[in-house]
C-alpha cells in the first residue's frame, strides 16, 4: 500500500533533532494527502530510535539494523534504504537536510529514478502530486518545483518545520535486513568528535556569529564566546574572519558557509555583506550590533543597537546570564 | 591518474538576482559569471594529485555555449584538456536550474564514454552555488556504480584508494574509498591558485572537445516558479551603545518572543 516515510537520521537509539521536524511534516503531509506515514531508521540502534518516534506521533516504523549497516557506509546505506522504499512503495520520502541527508539523497534519487529536492523549506500536496520549495542562489530566490518522480525525495531545512509532540501513540517497529551493499563501497573509518560538545550550527535556535568589527581572534574568543554560552547558542563567524584564519569553516555563515534558520541570530561586527545575508535572511529574529550605523545588517535586522561591540557585547553578556539565571 | 572535474558557470556570490520575465529563470542580464567557487577546489585538488602522482585533469562542464569562458580558465590553471558537453540556449534549464538527475545522467554518459577510458576519480564541487542542490556529485557516482564521499576537506591518494575526511555535525569523519571514485569539494581542502600568465598562453592553444549530450529520461521536476523571498522589513535601531542593552533584551523576551 502507498505510504510517506518519514527517513529519520538516528545516532546509536536516539533519533536526532531534525527527525522530530520530519516525523511531524510527514504527518501533516499524510493526513493531506490521505496516506500512511511509516518511519523509517538505518544503523546500529535503528529499532530503538524508531520507538522513541512515538513522541511525534508515529505509530509505523521499519528499522533497518545488520551487518552491511554495522558501521556507516554510504552506499550500504543507500542501497539498504533504496530497498526498503521500493518495497513500502512510497510516494513521497522526507530526510533533514543534515550530512546524513547530503550523502544519501542522491543516491537514493539516481537508485530510484527521481530528483530529490534539497533543502526544502515548505512542501504541499495533497492529492499524491508533491510540491516544494526550496531557496535557490544562496537564498537569494524562492524556487517552487513539481515533484512527479515516484517515490518524490525532499530534505527539509532545520528549524523550519514544526515538530509536534503527540501523547498517548506507541510505535510497531519491524526491523528488517539490509539488502546487499553493491561490490565496491567506501567505508568510515574515524570518527572524531569536533566542536567539544558546542551547539550545533545548523541546528541551533541562538546563534551569535561575529565578523571583522571584533578586530581580533582574541577579541572574538572573548566578546562573542561568552555571550553564546550565555543563551546557549552556536557561534557563526562570518567569511571576513574566516578567510582570515580567525575561526574555522564550519562556523562561516553565507553563501559558501552554512545557511542557518534560528529563532534568534545576533550579528556582532557584521557588516553584512550580501553573502552573508544570504546564509541567515531566514532566521525568525535577527538583530545587529555594529558600530557603523549605514550597515547593511541594519536593513535586515529586526533590532539594532549603533555602538561598539567592545562595549555592548560585555554589558549584553552580563545581562543575558542574569536574565537566564532569574528564569 | 586521471581525474576527471567536472564543473559549472554560475553567477558570482556578489551578484544580486533579478527575476525574467517568464517567472522560472533569473534575469542574466548585467550579471556576472565566474567557476562556481566550490569547483575552484576541486580543479586545484586535481592538479595537485597529477603534480604528485602524474597523470592528467580534464574538466568538464554541461552548460550553454557561455561556459567555454570557465573552462578556459579551468585549462589556465594548468588542466590538461576539457570537454564541453552543450545545452542549447534557451532550453530548459539552460539558465542553470537544472533537474539534477538529469544532469547526472548526461554527466554519467559523458564520463562513461570519454575518449581513452573512464577516469580513476571524478571531482565535484560540493554545490553549485546557483542550484544549491549539491546532488549531481553522488548521483553520477551511484549512477556510475563508484564509491563516493561529499564535503571533502582532506584527500589522500594512497595506491589503490583515496583517504577522505569530511566535516559533519559535531565530528569529523575519515573515509576511505576505492578507487575509481568519486570526491566532492568543500572549502578547505586547498588554496585554489590563479591562473598565471604562463598558463593562460598555454590554455589559448589547448582545444574544448564538443561532446553531444546524451538523451535521457525526461525530467521529473518541474520549475513552477522562481520569485524573490519576502522582503524583511527595514530594522529598528534600538539605540546607541551599552545604554540600549535593557531595551534590547525587553524587546527580544516580550516583542519577539526569542529569548
Amino acid at each position: 500500500m502507498p505510504c510517506i516515510i518519514a527517513l529519520c537520521e538516528q545516532s546509536d537509539g536516539t533519533p536526532k533533532k531534525v527527525a522530530g521536524e520530519v516525523a511531524s511534516e510527514c504527518l501533516r503531509q499524510g493526513r493531506a494527502a490521505g496516506l500512511p506515514v511509516v518511519a523509517l531508521t538505518i544503523g546500529p540502534g535503528a529499532a530503538a530510535a524508531a520507538a522513541h518516534l512515538a513522541k511525534f506521533g508515529i505509530e509505523e516504523a521499519a528499522a533497518i539494523e545488520g551487518e552491511s549497516v554495522a558501521s556507516y557506509s554510504g552506499e550500504a546505506f543507500a542501497a539498504a534504504l533504496a530497498a526498503a522504499i521500493r518495497q513500502k512503495d512510497a510516494a513521497l520520502v522526507v530526510v533533514g537536510a543534515t550530512s546524513f541527508a547530503r550523502d544519501l539523497l542522491g543516491r537514493l534519487g539516481a537508485l530510484l529514478s527521481s530528483s530529490p529536492a534539497t533543502d526544502c523549506i515548505a512542501l504541499s500536496g495533497g492529492s499524491g502530486s508533491f510540491k516544494a520549495k526550496r531557496p535557490v542562489y544562496a537564498g537569494k530566490a524562492i524556487l517552487s518545483v513539481a515533484l512527479t518522480g515516484r517515490p518524490a525525495l525532499a530534505s527539509l531545512r532545520p528549524n523550519v518545520f514544526a515538530a509536534t509532540k503527540v501523547a498517548g501513540k506507541s510505535t510497531r517497529v519491524e526491523t528488517i535486513a539490509p539488502a546487499a551493499p553493491p561490490a565496491k563501497c567506501g567505508r568510515l573509518v574515524h570518527r572524531v568528535a569536533a566542536g567539544g560538545g558546542k551547539v550545533e550550527l545548523s541546528e541551533a535556535e541562538v546563534v551569535v556569529s561575529g565578523g571583522r568589527g571584533l578586530k581580533t581572534p582574541e577579541n572574538f574568543r572573548k566578546l562573542v564566546e561568552p555571550l553564546a554560552a550565555a543563551l546557549g547558542a552556536a557561534v557563526g563567524a562570518s567569511r571576513a574572519v574566516v578567510d582570515a584564519g580567525w575561526r574555522p569553516h564550519s562556523e562561516q555563515v553565507g553563501q559558501t558557509g552554512r545557511t542557518v534558520a534560528p529563532k534568534l541570530y545576533i550579528a556582532c561586527g557584521i557588516s553584512g555583506a550580501i553573502q552573508h545575508l544570504a546564509g541567515m535572511r531566514t532566521a525568525r529574529t535577527i538583530v545587529a550590533i555594529n558600530k557603523d550605523k549605514e550597515a547593511p545588517i541594519f536593513k535586515v535586522a529586526d533590532y539594532g543597537i549603533v555602538g561598539d561591540v567592545d562595549e555592548v557585547l560585555p554589558i549584553l553578556t552580563e545581562q543575558a546570564k542574569a536574565l537566564k539565571g532569574a528564569r | 591518474m586521471k581525474v576527471f572535474v567536472c564543473v559549472k558557470r554560475v553567477p558570482g556570490t556578489t551578484a544580486r538576482i533579478k527575476i525574467a520575465p517568464d517567472g522560472k529563470s533569473v534575469d542574466e542580464t548585467g550579471v556576472e559569471f565566474v567557476l562556481n567557487p566550490y569547483d575552484e577546489f576541486a580543479v586545484e585538488e586535481g592538479l595537485r594529485l597529477c603534480e604528485k602522482a602524474g597523470g592528467e585533469v580534464t574538466v568538464m562542464s554541461y552548460g550553454t555555449e557561455a561556459v567555454a569562458k570557465e573552462l578556459r580558465n579551468c585549462l589556465a590553471m594548468g588542466a590538461h584538456a576539457a570537454i564541453h558537453v552543450p545545452v542549447a540556449p534557451g532550453a530548459p534549464g539552460a539558465g542553470g536550474l537544472r533537474d539534477p538527475l538529469a544532469t547526472a545522467r548526461v554527466l554519467a554518459a559523458a564520463i562513461q564514454s570519454a575518449a581513452g577510458g573512464p577516469p580513476d576519480l571524478v571531482l565535484f564541487g560540493r554545490q553549485a552555488i546557483d542550484d544549491d542542490s549539491a546532488q549531481v556529485g553522488l548521483m553520477v557516482a551511484t549512477l556510475l556504480a563508484l564509491p563516493a564521499a561529499p564535503d571533502v576537506t582532506k584527500l589522500v591518494l594512497g595506491p589503490a584508494a583515496v583517504t577522505v575526511e569530511r566535516e559533519v555535525e559535531g565530528a569529523i569523519e575519515t573515509y576511505e574509498l576505492p578507487l575509481p571514485c568519486v570526491v566532492t569539494a568543500h572549502k578547505g581542502l586547498n588554496e585554489p591558485r590563479l591562473p598565471n600568465m604562463k598558463g593562460i598562453m598555454a590554455a589559448k592553444k589547448k582545444t574544448i572537445t564538443t561532446v553531444a549530450a546524451a538523451a535521457v529520461a525526461a525530467a521529473d521536476q518541474q520549475v513552477e516558479s522562481l520569485e524573490l523571498p519576502p522582503e524583511r522589513k527595514g530594522g529598528r535601531i534600538v539605540g546607541e551603545g551599552a545604554a540600549a542593552v535593557p531595551e534590547l533584551l525587553r524587546l527580544l523576551r516580550q516583542e519577539a518572543n526569542a529569548l
